[in-house]
C-alpha cells in the first residue's frame, strides 16, 4: 500500500508536467496581449510595443517556457503581470474562501445526496422516489447562477436573514463564516446534489437485489442497518468515484458562485487572469487546480481499500 | 424575523460569544467613518503612470495629488502648485509649491520630486510627450520652485498638467518616480487625501484607503479635481463586485454604500428603493464609436465610410447601449463632447436627418466594394461594444456589406486592433470602443481624433487637413481661435469620416440615502462625502 501511494505521488509529477506545457502552449497560442490591456485604450502602438518588452512578452517561446520551468522548480511561481504581487501571494490571499466554499459544498452535498439517494432506492416507485429524481434532474437543469439569484433574492434581500455576498474569513468566527458561505453553497452544490443523489440510488437499487440483503431481511435485520450498514457500504465505491470526479463540477461551478455571491476565491482570480492575459496566474492556478485534482483522484483510490477489502494496490 | 433580530436572538441564547457571533457590520457606530464604494472595474495594479485604465486614475487621484486640478467648468486651478508664472516669450514656466504638502511616508514635497514625476509621466501621457519634445530643461530651482523651460510656447501648459485624462500629472517622491515609466512602481507613497493600504489590498477584491492626517486641504471650496479636498471619512473600501445584479442587491440591502456604474437596465429597480439615490454619474458623459481600418479593403475607400455614415442611425446604437431613457443619450454629429466649449456640429451633415439606406448603397456601389469580407470585431465581454457591434452587423448587411462578425473578448481586441495585415491574415476591419466625455473635449487628450497615420490610433486615418486643425488648435491664442480650429477640424474628419461616431450617453451611479455630498463628474470625488 505504501508503495502504492509513492508510485502514485511519483507519478503525478509527469502528469504536472504535461499539464504544465500544455497550458503554456495554450497561452502562447491563445490570441491577446497583456500588453494591450495595460497600456489602456488611449496608448499608442509604440506604448504596446515597450511595455510588451518591459513585460518580456517578445522573447521566444522555449526560452520563456524553459524559465518558468526553472523558476516552478524552485517554488517560484512569477510574479502577475497586472499587480505586481507574486503568484503564490495571490493564490494564498484566495485559497481561503474557495476551500471553504468548497469544503461546506461537499458536506452539505454528501449529507443531503446520499441519504435522498438510499431513500429513493427504498422507497423506489414510489412518490419520494419520483420527488428525489424530480429533483436530481432541476439540480442538473438550473444554472448555478440562477440559483443564486434567486437564493439571494429571498433570503438576502426580501427577508434580509443573510448578506447577498462578500466573505468573512474563518478565524472572524464560525458564524460570520458561515453567514456568507450558505447561500453561495446551496447554490454550488444542487447540481453535485443532483448527481450523487441519482448515482447513490441507482447503485442502491442494484446491491438491494443482491442475495446478502435478502438474506439480511429473512434473518429479520432491520431496515435501516440493512440500508446504510449493509447495502450503503457496499455501494459505496460507485459513490465515493462520483464524488471525486464531480470535484471538477465543483472547480468549474465555483468560478460562477463566487461571481455570483463576490467571493474573493480562486475562481474569480482565474477568470480575471484570463479576460486581462495574466499568463503568470493562469498557469499558477492552472497547476494548483490539476494537482488538487489528481490528489483527489489518489485519495479517492485510497478509500477503495477502506469500502472494499478485496481491491488491493 | 430579519437578520438583525435573528441575530439579536441568537446573542440572546449566549451564542454570541461561543460561535463569534457579532452585529452586523453596518450596524456597528465606527462603520459610519467606513465607506463602502463598488468601483467600475478590479484595481489590478497601482502604478497611474505604468496602467493607464480609468479605474487605476480614479483611485490614484484619492492618493496622489497634482500641481493643478480641473474645476466643473474645466479650468485648471492650482492645488499643490501656490501658482504658476510664465516669461513673457512663453518659454519658461515657474511653479512654486504651497507650503505644508507632505508624502505619506512623513516627508516634505520638494520640488526635485516634481521634477521626477513630471519627468516620468511626460515619458507616457501624449501632452507629456509633447512637452517633452520641446522641453530645454526641467529643473528644481530650489526646494518648492521647479522651472520647466521650452524651446517653444506650450500654451496649454496648465491643462496639461490638471488634466483628468488619463495618465494624470501625479508628484510622486522622487525616488519612486524615478521608475521606469514602462515598469511598475513598487512602492505607493503618496501625496493625497488618502493613504493606501497595501496589506488590505486583495486584487480582484478589495482595496482599503486611509485618511492621511498629515494632509493640507486647500482653503477654497472644493470643486472637481481643485480646492480644499476634505475627506469626511476616515476609511474607503472599494469592493470589487463583477456582477451587477449582485451589486444592486448589495446596495439594497446596504451591504455597501455607493454604486460607481450600475446598469441601465437596474436603475428603474434602484429608483423605486426609498434608501437608494440615483443620479448621472459624469455631465461629460461618454462617446460611442467604431473605427474602420483605413489600410485595408474596403474601408481604405472614402466611399465606402461615407455609404457606412450615411444609413448609421445613432437612436438605434444608443437605445441598444441605454435603453429607452431618452434624458440618456444624444445624437453626436460630431466627435467632441457636447457641452464643452469647443463642441461644434461643423461638417456633421451626413450623421443628420433621416437614414438614407439608398444613398448608403449608392455610395458602397461607387466605391467598388466587390463583396470582400467586412472583419467586424466585437468584444462580448464589454456590454458598450457588444451592443455596438451587434447593431453595426445589422446596418453593414442591410446596406450590402458581406460580414464577417468576430465575437471575442477585449484582451483579443486590444491585440488584434494593432495588426495591420491585410482582412484575411489576422487583420481587420472595424472594431468598437467609447470614450469618456472628458477625453474628448479637446485635440490634446483626444487621440482618437488625430489623423496622422502610421502614428494616429488604430484605424490609421490619414488625412492632412485635421492635423493642419490640430496644429492650428495648440497655437490658438484664444478661445474663440481655438473653435474656429476645430470647426475645421471636425469638418475634415466628417467629411473624411476619421472614424464613425455612434452617440453621446450618459451613466447612472447609486448611493444609499445617508451617505451625502456625492457630486456629478468625470471620476468619483470622495473628499466631501460623508455617511451617517
Amino acid at each position: 500500500m505504501f508503495a502504492y501511494i509513492i508510485r502514485r505521488v511519483l507519478a503525478t509529477i509527469p502528469v504536472m508536467a504535461v499539464v504544465a506545457l500544455f497550458v503554456f502552449s495554450l497561452l502562447y497560442i491563445a490570441p491577446g496581449d497583456p500588453a494591450a490591456v495595460i497600456a489602456g485604450d488611449q496608448a499608442t502602438p509604440a506604448d504596446v510595443e515597450r511595455i510588451r518588452q518591459s513585460l518580456g512578452l517578445d522573447r521566444p517561446f522555449l526560452v520563456r517556457f524553459g524559465e518558468w520551468v526553472w523558476n516552478i522548480l524552485n517554488g517560484d511561481m512569477g510574479v502577475s503581470i497586472f499587480t505586481n504581487l507574486p503568484v503564490t501571494t495571490m493564490i494564498k490571499q484566495r485559497i481561503e474562501p474557495t476551500l471553504s466554499l468548497m469544503v461546506l459544498t461537499l458536506i452539505l452535498a454528501v449529507s443531503i445526496a446520499v441519504p435522498m439517494g438510499v431513500v429513493a432506492a427504498w422507497k423506489h416507485g414510489t412518490w419520494i422516489d419520483r420527488c428525489v429524481m424530480g429533483f436530481a434532474v432541476l439540480g442538473f437543469s438550473v444554472p448555478v447562477f440562477v440559483v443564486g439569484y434567486v437564493l439571494a433574492y429571498v433570503f438576502a434581500l426580501e427577508l434580509d436573514w443573510l448578506p447577498v455576498q462578500g466573505y468573512t474569513a474563518f478565524k472572524e468566527g464560525l458564524f460570520p463564516w458561515l453567514e456568507n458561505l450558505i447561500l453561495p453553497s446551496i447554490a454550488l452544490g444542487g447540481v453535485y446534489i443532483a448527481l450523487i443523489a441519482r448515482i447513490t440510488r441507482a447503485t442502491m437499487l442494484e446491491v438491494l437485489q443482491q442475495d446478502y440483503v435478502r438474506t439480511a431481511r429473512a434473518k429479520g435485520v432491520g431496515q435501516r442497518s440493512i440500508l446504510f450498514l449493509h447495502a450503503l457500504k457496499n455501494a459505496a465505491v460507485p459513490i465515493v468515484t462520483v464524488i471525486g470526479i464531480g470535484m471538477a463540477l465543483l472547480i468549474g461551478g465555483a468560478v460562477v458562485t463566487e461571481s455570483v455571491f463576490a467571493i474573493p476565491g480562486l475562481g474569480r482570480l482565474t477568470v480575471d487572469a484570463i479576460l486581462r492575459r495574466d499568463y503568470p496566474v493562469i498557469q499558477g492556478v492552472v497547476l494548483l487546480f490539476s494537482f488538487v485534482y489528481v490528489l483527489v483522484n489518489l485519495l479517492i483510490d485510497l478509500l477503495y481499500t477502506l469500502f472494499d477489502p478485496r481491491i488491493r494496490y | 424575523m430579519d437578520r438583525r433580530t435573528f441575530i439579536k436572538a441568537g446573542a440572546g441564547l449566549g451564542l454570541a460569544g461561543h460561535l463569534g457571533l457579532s452585529a452586523p457590520a453596518h450596524a456597528q457606530g465606527a462603520n459610519a467613518r467606513t465607506l463602502k464604494f463598488v468601483p467600475q472595474a478590479d484595481l489590478a495594479n497601482f502604478d497611474p503612470i505604468w496602467g493607464t485604465q480609468y479605474v487605476v486614475r480614479n483611485a490614484a487621484a484619492l492618493v496622489w495629488d497634482t500641481l493643478y486640478g480641473f474645476d466643473e467648468h474645466l479650468v485648471p486651478k492650482p492645488q499643490m502648485a501656490e501658482g504658476a508664472s510664465v516669461s513673457a516669450d512663453g518659454l519658461t514656466w515657474t511653479i512654486k509649491l504651497r507650503a505644508g504638502l507632505k508624502f505619506h511616508d512623513g516627508s516634505t514635497v520638494h520640488a526635485k520630486d516634481v521634477v521626477a514625476s513630471l519627468t516620468r509621466w511626460s515619458a507616457r501621457d501624449s501632452m507629456g510627450q509633447m512637452l517633452k519634445a520641446i522641453q530645454q530643461e526641467l529643473v528644481a530651482v530650489d526646494e518648492v520652485t521647479v522651472r520647466w523651460v521650452l524651446k517653444k510656447p506650450y500654451p496649454k501648459m496648465l491643462m496639461a498638467l490638471g488634466k483628468n485624462s488619463t495618465p494624470m500629472a501625479f508628484i510622486m517622491p522622487e525616488r519612486i518616480a524615478n521608475t521606469d515609466p514602462f515598469k511598475q512602481i513598487e512602492e505607493y507613497i503618496g501625496s493625497g487625501p488618502m493613504r493606501f493600504v497595501r496589506n488590505e489590498w486583495v486584487p480582484g477584491s478589495k482595496a482599503v484607503f486611509a485618511k492621511f492626517e498629515g494632509y493640507k486641504p486647500r482653503e477654497e471650496a472644493n470643486s472637481w479635481l481643485s480646492g480644499g479636498k476634505h475627506m469626511m471619512v476616515d476609511r474607503i473600501e472599494w469592493i470589487v463586485m463583477p456582477d451587477p445584479g449582485t451589486a444592486s442587491a448589495a446596495l439594497q440591502n446596504g451591504e455597501i454604500d455607493w454604486w460607481e456604474n450600475p446598469i441601465t437596465d437596474l436603475v428603474p429597480q434602484l429608483k423605486r428603493n426609498r434608501n437608494v439615490r440615483v443620479d448621472i454619474a459624469d455631465p461629460l458623459g461618454n462617446i460611442g464609436t467604431f473605427r474602420m481600418n483605413h489600410l485595408t479593403t474596403p474601408f481604405n475607400s472614402l466611399k465606402a465610410r461615407q455609404a457606412v455614415l450615411a444609413a448609421l442611425s445613432q437612436e438605434d446604437y444608443m437605445r441598444a447601449l441605454v435603453g429607452d431613457d431618452t434624458n440618456l443619450w444624444k445624437a453626436l454629429p460630431g466627435f467632441f463632447t457636447p457641452g464643452t466649449p469647443l463642441y461644434t456640429e461643423e461638417g456633421g451633415d451626413l450623421l443628420k436627418g433621416p437614414r438614407n439606406l439608398d444613398l448608403a448603397k449608392r455610395l458602397l456601389a461607387e466605391s467598388g466594394y466587390a463583396g470582400t469580407p467586412v472583419t467586424c470585431i466585437v468584444a462580448q465581454d464589454q456590454p458598450i461594444t457588444k451592443a455596438q457591434g451587434d447593431v453595426t452587423a445589422d446596418l453593414l448587411k442591410r446596406i450590402g456589406f458581406n460580414v464577417d462578425y468576430v465575437a471575442t473578448d477585449w484582451g483579443t481586441t486590444g491585440q488584434r486592433r494593432a495588426m495591420k495585415n491585410p482582412v484575411g491574415q489576422g487583420g481587420w476591419s472595424m472594431f468598437h470602443s467609447w470614450h469618456a466625455g472628458a477625453d474628448c473635449i479637446n485635440p490634446a487628450v483626444y487621440i482618437a481624433c488625430r489623423a496622422n497615420g502610421d502614428r494616429a490610433w488604430f484605424g490609421w486615418p490619414s488625412i492632412p487637413a485635421v492635423e493642419t486643425a490640430v496644429d492650428e488648435w495648440f497655437e490658438a491664442p484664444d478661445l474663440d481661435a481655438e473653435k474656429a480650429a476645430i470647426r475645421r477640424l471636425n469638418r475634415a474628419g466628417m467629411e473624411n469620416v476619421t472614424f464613425a461616431p455612434t452617440g453621446f450617453f450618459l451613466q447612472y451611479q447609486a448611493w444609499r440615502a445617508n451617505v451625502s455630498g456625492v457630486v456629478k463628474g468625470p471620476l468619483p470625488f470622495f473628499w466631501g462625502v460623508s455617511k451617517t
